[in-house]
């Protein structure tokens, strides 16, 4: 899969890490491996593999992640 | 075959010793008689089979190979070998037959010998994936709830939102799944979590959603696992199997337009210093038919399988990549209808254009591009695709004269 890459710099994606409570269920939901659990707290390390599938955003306990996409 | 294969997983489970025969309970869950039962010593404390669940107007699906009685009633045994029907239907569903309308009853099903401690899997009601899963079960006893998703896979229909939180509540509560399991757990398939809320299933029907992997054949390892899923079962795969298998469909979807712009192009090809010439239309109209078509397979087949060995990660400028030079062999084979340079050039532009089109199409089949790419994509190829597609049928009827 690594050699499977969309465009960069185009995802909405947005993770507010101060609202984060470690919980790590976004890395456990996200299937192109873009959070990491760093210091116990969310943390994006590949943005650009992120697909807006929202996974993410629909079980985070407390609204720290959100995604925008348009219609497509 | 089927019945040979049913009977080789039979003696191969160890709740069904032959001297057990059918008719061990397992904490209050009884199973009950399968079908004509062959050479196991039959008992006479239960005499159900598979007649006592036939009812006036239904018909028992050729994968229920009995049923089990429950708290909750009584609940089909599916098998895990796949039948020569269930693999004519899914060779038909790949390439686009009645793909829409590919269903299973959602509700709740078995498989092997399931006990109150058992996992409940929770699945679509796509024929394809309902068939995907148990396919993978052979040997597990487990649950299967199968949500009402009209017939769409789990990931498409998590991000439709008919894969819910609603749903799979409803189906929990519908199925009386309280009185099936003791633990109060569900493994939802991960790419599920588009469209349910792990918290509030648990708030609304008291059921904790497990994660499960992506795909269903890591299903046995996961569960013998401790429900835990590696990094490599949490990860989609898009293999060069897994894209060319796509594109049949990816294909059939093209072949509505590509009629109508048959039709258009054997007008088009008329065209020329007699006003309208039939014959020029024939014999023109096919090489420029010709032309679509090498755009079509270029865009649908040959970009997808090859997707990772093409150049640029934008889909549009792949097809143009693969149109490009797939297009110059075949239109050498049409060379001598192609009135001549311009007309060639016209035709290889046409072809590329239409490769560039049909591989843009396919990013809405990948599990790896992101709605605001390839709406950034869009935006940019649609308006250079269709000034190309202008320019080439001005220099095609040019090329007439």
């Amino acid at each position: 899969m690594d050699n499977l890459r969309y465009l960069d710099d185009v995802t909405t994606l947005v993770l507010d890490r101060e609202s984060c409570i470690g919980c790590s269920l976004c890395t456990e939901v996200c299937p192109r491996g873009v959070f990491q659990m760093k210091d116990g707290r969310a943390s994006v390390v590949d943005a650009d593999a992120c697909m807006e599938c929202g996974a993410c955003v629909n079980n985070c306990p407390v609204n720290a992640v959100s995604v925008t996409p348009g219609v497509g | 075959m089927e019945k040979q294969e049913s009977a080789f997983l039979k003696t191969d489970s160890r709740a069904r010793d032959s001297k057990e025969g059918y008719n061990i309970s397992t904490s209050g869950v009884k199973i009950m008689a399968s079908m004509p039962v062959e050479d196991q010593g039959c008992s006479s404390e239960s005499r159900d089979s598979e007649s006592d669940h036939e009812r006036p107007g239904y018909r028992i699906c050729s994968y229920v190979e009995r049923f089990i009685d429950t708290d909750a009633g009584p609940i089909p045994v599916v098998t895990t070998a796949l039948g020569r029907r269930d693999l004519l239907s899914t060779f038909a569903v790949r390439c686009g037959v009645n793909r829409h309308n590919y269903t299973v009853t959602p509700g709740l099903y078995a498989v092997g010998e399931p006990d109150k401690t058992s996992e409940v899997l929770v699945t679509s009601n796509f024929k394809l994936t309902f068939d995907h899963l148990r396919k993978e079960l052979a040997g597990v006893s487990a649950w299967i709830l199968v949500l009402d998703t009209r017939g769409i896979n789990v990931w498409c229909a998590a991000s439709k939102g008919t894969f819910s939180t609603a749903e799979l509540v409803k189906r929990i509560q519908a199925s009386s799944l309280e009185k099936i399991v003791d633990h109060k757990r569900v493994v939802v398939p991960q790419l599920g979590a588009t469209g349910v809320a792990a918290r509030e299933v648990k708030n609304r029907s008291g059921f904790r959603v497990v994660y499960g992997p992506i795909r269903a054949r890591d299903i046995r390892s996961f569960l013998r696992n401790d429900k835990k899923a590696d990094k490599e079962m949490r990860q989609v795969s898009f293999t060069m199997y897994e894209r060319f298998i796509l594109t049949p469909v990816e294909i059939q979807m093209m072949l509505k337009p590509a009629l109508v712009t048959v039709l258009l192009l054997f007008v088009i090809s008329g065209f020329g210093p007699g006003i309208f010439s039939v014959a020029g239309s024939w014999q023109r109209g096919m090489a420029s038919v010709i032309a679509l078509a090498a755009g079509i397979v270029s865009g649908a087949f040959v970009t997808p399988v090859l997707l990772p060995f093409i150049p640029s990660k934008i889909f549009a400028l792949k097809g143009i990549i693969t149109g490009a030079i797939l297009s110059v062999p075949v239109l050498a084979l049409v060379q001598s209808s192609a009135s001549g340079a311009a007309g060639l050039a016209a035709l290889w532009l046409f072809s590329v254009t239409v490769s560039s089109y049909t591989a843009m199409n396919f990013t809405g089949a990948t599990p790896f591009t992101s709605p605001s790419g390839v709406e950034k994509e869009m935006k940019r190829f649609i308006p250079v695709q269709s000034v190309c597609i202008l320019i080439s049928l001005g220099v095609w009827i040019y090329s007439a004269f």
